[in-house]
């Protein structure tokens, strides 16, 4: 098959940071674009024989299968304790985690904090889908007002279940944190930005500058319950509003690499 | 090495560090915080990894991390933070990679107070986190015997790929004895075919609990199992005192078997004919030594810092064939050795009954004594 296609007719391929193991994701879930984007990442800087994932709890559990690269599996939360283990004893090593909202923003929510507050030089890619996606439907600790979800069949209410938690803002207000950026996954133009903040996000680790995560806001279309195509719609409509983009911290040093 | 006079706690760090620990990770709680005050300052020193944890959780899943790399590894904490430690332990077990933690137990449960007790017998050797799980249970009744099953720790760790708890007291831990101190063992970092350490030059490894088919975590099952085997073969590891001739059988661990040896011995002075059993690995346990004092012994007394956990092990060993009587101060409260003497002295004077669940009967006479 491979050799049907002539080299300077190649135009995209498996990144090599892949293994070919086919996807179990649901259809227009966005956690296929966040992982293919790290591939490229590491690809591109040559850093996936020395890369250690930390596979989360949640949708994203099998994220070992994808990459080409050593791989633990972390309890519900933990991963960037996890990381942090890691890190200590082999800082020559690149070591990111993934992880979803219910998984970093709820049960994980002191082990991210803490991790950046100690300026663990690790790379974090957080997948926002305002929902838990693996245990099907219920609210997140970034479900927008007002979602009906299935542990608030009649919609978010703030009288009950508060408010949506940004982290990018407020783990950016964290001595710790080199870069802290929010990206989407809901077109090409902005899923080329959020590769470059992933680049970004690796390179602060290479180069020891402390703590990146890049928060990547993502669909659901099974658990948001409408086709994809109207997923992305309502990220763009609803969810950035609410999580609005950018880049929330760049270190000095950070700064100097964009 | 000469012996100096060592605090247990300081002790149980410092023979962690000459057997070649790399990476610490704990939270302060007493009565073992002078484990990680010892760390803070030795780990840095030696360039070696520290880290205050925000929390036992924390702590547990830095270790997990750390000892998936192949590394030696290891966390201490109180009761309190132990429960927090057992969701890690599960995974830990469930991954089968190696891991030393050290209990320096306190009186329970909840806050319960910071003095010495046994209370975390059931969880360290039954199970306290999730799954079928059997990591390996040291327990020392000196701070001599902390240092050596914290060096030993390691290697059973390494050799069987499983968790080894040492669990101490708190008086393990605070008293001062003279002990000895291992020499400096060079830290080497062993090549270990399963450890994640970065795919250069070989195949990518995953280490992880999950089997997401029953199939699968079913026979991950079986051979935890099949190890566990193993190590109930080849690692049983007990103290016996005057049980050659003896027709009673006093069954203690850690300090509650240490207590026990000063009233055995003043027993046998009064000419009773009794000894003393005392566990070092409660996991795994020695059933089968026990099953043939109980072939010759005409009762047994457990003795314990907690309300009755080692209790049922004994039973099991005993099969009913003679009885087992108890004896436990639970709470925090550490038994005189004339308490113990005076339940030897029933024991081996009275006409007993075998019952299924002896602490009734204890708590009887409790409730009498404590008027
Ligand atoms: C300790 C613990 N509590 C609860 C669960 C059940 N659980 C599995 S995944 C999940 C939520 C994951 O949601 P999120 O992190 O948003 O990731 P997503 O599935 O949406 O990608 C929960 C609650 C668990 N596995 N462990």
């Amino acid at each position: 098959m491979a050799t049907l296609i002539k080299p300077e007719n190649l135009v995209y391929q498996r990144p090599e940071a892949f293994t070919e193991f086919p996807t179990h994701y649901c259809p227009g879930c966005t956690h296929g674009v966040a992982h293919r984007l790290i591939a490229e990442v590491l690809d591109e800087m040559k850093i996936i024989d020395r890369t250690i994932g930390v596979a989360p709890v949640g949708c994203s559990v099998f994220a070992y299968n994808y990459f080409d690269c050593d791989f633990v599996e972390a309890a519900h939360g933990r991963a960037p304790a996890m990381a942090t283990g890691i890190k200590r004893v082999l800082p020559d090593r690149v070591v990111f985690t993934y992880q979803g909202d219910g998984d970093l923003a709820s049960i994980g929510m002191a082990e991210i904090m803490h991790a950046a507050g100690r300026g663990e030089n690790i790379t974090v890619i957080f997948i926002n889908n305002a929902i838990y996606g693996m245990t099907s439907g219920q609210m997140a600790p970034t479900s927008l007002p007002g979602m009906k979800t299935t542990s608030s069949p009649l919609g978010r209410d703030v009288e009950i279940h508060g408010y949506p938690l940004r982290m990018s803002e407020i783990l950016a207000n964290l001595d710790g944190a080199g870069y802290i950026a929010r990206r989407s996954l809901h077109d090409p133009k902005n899923i080329r930005m959020a590769k470059k903040a992933i680049r970004i996000a690796f390179e602060t680790q290479v180069r020891g500058l402390g703590f990146a995560m890049v928060e990547l806001l993502s669909t659901c279309p099974t658990n948001w319950g409408i086709t994809p195509l109207e997923s992305l719609t309502w990220l763009e409509e609803h969810m950035i509003p609410a999580y609005p983009l950018g880049d929330y911290k760049v270190a000095p040093g950070v700064a100097e690499i964009k | 090495m000469p012996r100096e006079l060592l605090k247990g706690n300081v002790a149980i760090a410092e023979a962690a560090i000459r057997a070649g620990l790399e990476a610490y990770f704990g939270y302060p709680i007493t009565p073992q915080t002078e484990i990680l005050e010892h760390f803070a300052r030795r780990m840095p020193e030696l360039g070696r990894a520290f880290v205050q944890a925000e929390s036992e959780v924390a702590a547990i899943n830095m270790v997990y991390g750390a000892a998936c790399t192949g590394v030696r590894v290891m966390s201490t904490s109180s009761s309190p933070g132990m429960s927090l430690m057992m969701e890690g332990l599960s995974y830990i077990m469930g991954t089968e990679i190696p891991v030393v933690l050290v209990n320096v137990m306190r009186g329970g449960p909840g806050l319960g107070n910071i003095a010495p007790s046994q209370g975390d017998y059931n969880q360290a050797v039954h199970g306290g986190g999730h799954g079928d799980y059997n990591p390996i249970v040291l327990a020392p009744s000196t701070v001599q015997e902390a240092i050596d099953m914290t060096v030993l720790s390691f290697d059973l760790a390494e050799r069987y790929r499983t968790a080894c708890i040492v669990i101490a007291d708190g008086s393990i831990g605070q008293m001062m004895e003279p002990a000895e101190l291992p020499p400096m063992q060079p830290v080497k970092r062993k090549d270990w075919e399963w450890a994640t350490n970065g795919a250069i030059g070989r195949e990518r490894r995953i280490l992880s609990s999950i089997y997401i088919e029953p199939a699968e975590e079913e026979v991950a099952n079986l051979r935890m199992f099949k190890r566990w085997q193993e190590i109930q073969k080849n690692e049983v590891r007990y103290k016996e005192y005057h049980l050659e001739d003896a027709d009673f059988v006093v069954v203690g661990f850690g300090t509650a078997g240490r207590v026990a040896l000063s009233a055995v011995r003043t027993a046998r002075q009064q000419g009773i004919k009794v000894g003393l059993l005392r566990p070092i690995t409660v996991n795994p346990f020695p059933y089968d030594v026990l099953d043939e004092l109980s072939k010759r012994a005409q009762a047994f007394l457990v003795v314990e810092m907690n309300m009755g956990q080692m209790l049922n092990d004994v039973q099991l060993a005993v099969k009913g064939r003679v009885p087992v009587e108890f004896y436990g101060r639970p709470g925090g409260v550490v038994p005189f050795p004339d308490e113990i003497l005076s339940e030897i002295q029933r024991v081996a004077t009275t006409d007993l009954q075998v019952v299924s669940d002896p602490r009734h009967a204890w708590y009887e006479r409790m409730v009498e004594y404590l008027k």
